[in-house]
């Protein structure tokens, strides 16, 4: 057996812990939204005799005709089967961001200012890219 | 008690069923209608469930190749798939990063907890290419879709030359580690199971390294293909970091990077559940039979079939962007 040395810090022990529960639960929710949408039990933004006529398109093409959701509007729409398949995929891509968030303190505590700045930059990097604001303006 | 040779027949079975797939993808995606007008107007000639269900078929004997072939499943997912299904490229590559991402997330936190990845050496190559993987990602989805193809098919073909002349090295000797690692901490000591003692490892060369990390996140966000091929090397051989940790620091950064661009597909509205549903667990469900077989057998010539998939795959996308082979 390894000494103490080789174990992993409570920082990175703390994100697994964090990580391996988010996964779990995003891909429960995925599989679960997931036969939801394919039973039909609830209305869909693009029908299924439609989608295959749109998947050969570009994405903007395939908004513009489908009138599928861009950026978070998808919020709005999640009486739609499709639609609620959304929540499994924005929590395992969320996952990090979540656990950076947890980083902070652990951080903080540790009076750890470099990693501390680094984490913050990751996490302005991530929300900028989760906003939508670098995709606005196209479809 | 799973044999070298039996474990071969297995992967040479799912190999050729991965074929059969990919051909008769082929032959049905190339009698769909093509021009925009045509697709809304006519729509399909094929009822709508063949193609997920296809799909998960697919990528659960991916799963099984690629595990066994010791690549991403994002690697190959992204030039098989775009080249031989009907999907349009934008779908496959933010498919292609979701999938990359999941199994990232699922693998992260054993990884994590036995000390073989290292959340220091992961986080400052994890900033910048994931700051990198956002401008990748905003290219890709700008550029003409042949050009993105042409430079998948190039890429992919040097992927396949790296992988043939990489060479890997199980604990680099790094004589002095440079001034930017050890002001950032990044050192570690591992149980090396193998050998029955604790490794303790440095790193150098890092401003190198973060220099083309910021390619590789390009690179990742640009094509959905995950990043390991690039990030193994860059670890293990540039910065010195043993192989055991360089695979999985690689594999944790992927969770980091692939979510960045991820997010900038989700937000074009470039996902469809009905492909990265069945795409993440077939590839998922493929994995975990893959690993059972290759705990007790992995077959050197395994490797070699999965570069010359890995290399048609990358001729396909090149000659499909060039418009030489539709």
């Amino acid at each position: 057996m390894g000494n103490d040395k080789a174990k992993a810090s409570q920082e990175q022990l703390v994100y697994a812990n964090l990580l391996g529960k988010g996964a779990l639960t995003g891909l429960g929710l995925l599989v679960i939204t997931f036969i939801v949408y394919i039973t039909g039990v609830l209305p869909n933004v693009v029908p299924f005799d439609k989608i295959q006529s749109y998947w050969k398109l570009r994405v903007g093409e395939y908004i513009h005709q489908a009138n599928s959701p861009t950026g978070w509007k998808w919020v709005g729409l999640l009486n739609n089967g499709d639609i609620l398949n959304y929540i499994g995929i924005v929590v395992l891509a969320g996952m990090t961001l979540i656990c950076y968030l947890r980083l902070i303190p652990i951080f903080v505590r540790k009076k750890d200012t470099t990693y501390l700045m680094i984490v913050i930059i990751e996490i302005a990097v991530l929300l900028l890219a989760a906003s939508g604001i670098l995709t606005a303006g196209g479809h | 008690m799973i044999t070298k040779k039996r474990a071969f027949r297995f992967f040479f079975i799912a190999l050729v069923f991965l074929t059969f797939i990919i051909v008769i993808s082929s032959a049905f995606a190339a009698a769909e209608p093509s021009t925009t007008q045509e697709v809304v107007e006519k729509g399909s000639r094929m009822p709508w469930w063949v193609w997920p269900l296809g799909l998960f078929v697919f990528t659960f004997v991916l799963g099984i190749v690629a595990v066994l072939g010791g690549v991403g499943g994002g690697v190959l997912y992204v030039p098989i798939v775009s080249g031989f299904f009907p999907f349009h490229l934008d779908f496959v590559r933010a498919t292609g990063l979701l999938v990359a991402l999941s199994t990232a997330l699922a693998a992260g936190p054993g990884l994590l907890k036995r000390n073989l990845a290292s959340l220091r050496l992961a986080m400052p190559t994890a900033l910048i290419a994931s700051a990198a993987s956002i401008g990748g990602a905003l290219v890709g989805l700008a550029l003409p879709t042949n050009v993105v193809q042409t430079l998948l098919g190039a890429t992919i073909i040097m992927i396949v030359f790296i992988m043939l002349s990489a060479k890997k090295s199980d604990f680099p000797d790094v004589q002095k580690p440079d001034a930017l690692s050890t002001a950032l901490g990044i050192t570690g000591i591992y149980h090396e199971e193998s050998l029955g003692k604790d490794i303790e490892w440095h790193i150098h060369r890092t401003p190198l390294a973060l220099l083309l990390f910021i390619i590789i996140g390009f690179m990742a966000g640009m094509f959905g293909l995950g990043a390991g091929w690039a990030n193994v090397p860059v670890l293990n051989l540039l910065m010195g970091a043993p192989l055991k940790v360089s695979v999985a620091s690689s594999v944790f950064l992927l969770s980091i990077t692939d979510t960045t661009a991820a997010w900038v597909f989700i937000n074009k509205g470039a996902v469809l559940p009905l492909m990265v549903v069945p795409s993440i667990v077939g590839v998922m469900l493929g994995s975990r039979i893959g690993v059972k077989i290759l705990v007790r057998a992995k077959p050197k010539a395994i490797k070699w079939m999965v570069i010359g998939l890995l290399a048609l795959s990358g001729v396909r996308a090149l000659l499909k962007g060039l418009e030489i082979w539709e």
